[in-house]
């Protein structure tokens, strides 16, 4: 029979008592007697039990035996706040770009004045205007249909956090590519960009199907992505996140294809903040399989 | 830290700090002049004139600064540091530089005396952790001073900027409208305004971080010996 103490990690502040676990109860069964008692932490997605006070969170499914916690010790919590689940925060992300998109492609008065939906549209923007909604369907559908997350939800401020940088790059992207004083680059650059896109987007399908095969159905296993039979995956060997690369590689080529600058602004936002997570996914891999294959986090050979 | 980088940053503080004292030796005189004249003057561009070569050349090798975060010659964070710095290299160009009606606004000597103040004794504290020496007066100002000059030069740069903006409406000052090769507009007139506000949520958080600054460095002693 174990008793735990459990103690506010910041504030070092008595909690609550949680008595009756065997060394065979795990991390779970921990934040559940807590969620019983404390009726704010009873989504234990929001609790986070440390070892250490200031020390990295402990797994759900470990057991107190497995990581030595004796009769009487104190465990520290962090309250990780109100959560939300993942699917709906990419739902709402993605449905804001593709929705706003199309609605200053149809040239509203807002932004453009009276007449701009009657003058001539070049192909140009046809083509960006059915590029960006491909990306945005796909990940709606990807969202529903292939991701498989390890985490059920994230603070609920990231919805907001999140939405704001995909509703707000959307109409900035848009505001210019459908303004009625446009200037579409040559036609072999548009074709060019987008024959690019298109490899790009399917690229990064193809790894994102990869990445759910490689999780069975209702687990968080963990496992090295290899190449499988689908030769878009072969940039495994190169990078550990090619579907970043392929992201990045689309958005380039969308960049390429319209001339605009704002676009090309997108790209490097977004290629920044997935170059900090491959970096981070990077990390974790090398330090989680002793024999992870040696290869780059998301630019091949380089990065 | 090597020899070399030492000295470097020696040299760099040093010539900072003695900039800045020239700024003063102009900035000085001619407030007391027109004031004593009973002039409007700094109204007239007359501050400006004499203060527009020493402002331009110290504030904008400020960005040094950036570049020391940057490569790890020194310790502060490189985004913290991009951040003030270039806030006032802004003003300096985008907004003083730039428009008439800065350089005549009331605005500017406020700005002009905090940064003024606050770079000479922020320069000299440098310095003298460089060397191994800093008096505690000149820590205890640069932990101090800035309850007053802080606020100060944000009343000066938000007043500056402010009267800019009809100017930069009306003639579409550093703003670029479609069509252009790179389809990309920029309306400098909107994002002043957004920069203006900007200053709301940053403003706080920046004089709220110097209090903690003042608290631990000032009173740092007494906190560890209470635990």
């Amino acid at each position: 029979m174990r008793h735990l103490e459990i103690v506010n990690a910041k504030s070092e502040r008595h909690i609550c008592m949680v008595k009756g676990l065997s060394q065979d109860s795990t991390i779970k069964d921990v934040k559940k007697a807590i969620g019983a008692q404390k009726q704010k932490y009873a989504d234990i997605n929001r609790q986070e039990i440390r070892l250490e006070a200031r020390g990295k969170f402990v797994k759900d499914e470990d057991t107190l035996g497995k990581l030595g916690v004796q009769n009487q010790a104190s465990l520290y919590f962090k309250d990780r706040g109100l959560q939300i689940g993942w699917t709906t925060v990419f739902l709402t992300e993605y449905a804001g770009p593709l929705i706003v998109y199309l609605w200053i492609y149809t040239r509203p008065w807002l932004f453009y004045g009276d007449g701009a939906s009657s003058k001539p549209y070049a192909s140009a923007v046809n083509i960006a205007m059915g590029a960006w909604s491909f990306h945005y369907l796909k990940r709606l559908l990807e969202t529903m249909f292939v991701h498989r997350f390890s985490n059920a939800t994230m603070p609920i401020m990231n919805i907001f956090k999140n939405s704001a940088y995909y509703w707000g790059f959307a109409a900035y992207v848009a505001y210019h590519i459908n303004h009625p004083l446009y200037t579409p680059p040559s036609q072999n650059q548009v074709i060019g960009g987008l024959v690019a896109f298109v490899i790009n987007e399917i690229g990064n399908l193809g790894v994102h199907i990869a990445l759910r095969n490689l999780r069975p159905p209702g687990t968080k296993v963990r496992k090295i992505p290899l190449p499988t039979g689908n030769p878009f995956t072969l940039l495994f060997n190169c990078v550990s996140c090619p579907n970043y690369t392929y992201e990045i590689g689309a958005w380039v080529s969308f960049t390429i294809m319209t001339q605009c600058l704002p676009a090309g602004l997108f790209c490097l936002a977004g290629a920044y903040q997935m170059t900090m997570w491959a970096l981070g996914k990077h990390r974790n891999y090398k330090k989680e399989f002793p024999n992870y294959p040696k290869r780059k986090a998301i630019i091949p050979f380089v990065l | 830290m090597g020899v070399l980088v030492r000295s470097y940053l020696i040299l760099y503080n040093v010539a900072q700090c003695l900039g800045w004292t020239w700024l003063l030796t102009r900035l000085a005189p001619e407030c007391t002049r027109l004031w004593a004249e009973g002039s409007t003057a700094p109204f007239t561009g007359q501050l400006y004139a004499a203060i527009e070569l020493p402002l331009k050349v110290f504030q904008t090798a400020a960005v040094l600064e950036i570049v020391h975060a940057l490569v790890g010659l020194v310790r502060s964070n490189p985004l913290l540091t991009a951040f003030q710095v270039f806030s006032r290299v802004f003003v300096t160009w985008a907004v003083v530089h730039s428009v008439p009606e800065a350089q005549t606004c009331p605005g500017l000597p406020c700005l002009l005396w905090a940064w003024v103040i606050t770079e000479i004794i922020r320069y000299a504290y440098y310095a003298g952790n460089l060397l191994g020496w800093t008096p505690y007066a000149v820590v205890w100002l640069r932990y101090t001073l800035f309850i007053g000059l802080y606020p100060l030069g944000v009343t000066g740069e938000l007043w500056c900027s402010y009267v800019s903006l009809a100017r930069i409406q009306r003639q579409g000052l550093y703003t670029v409208s479609l069509p252009n090769a790179w389809n990309v507009t920029f309306n400098y007139y909107v994002v002043l305004i957004l920069i203006m506000f900007s200053y709301i949520p940053i403003f706080p958080q920046l004089y709220l971080h110097m209090f903690r600054q003042r608290k631990k460095v000032l009173y740092g002693g007494a906190t560890l010996k209470k635990e």
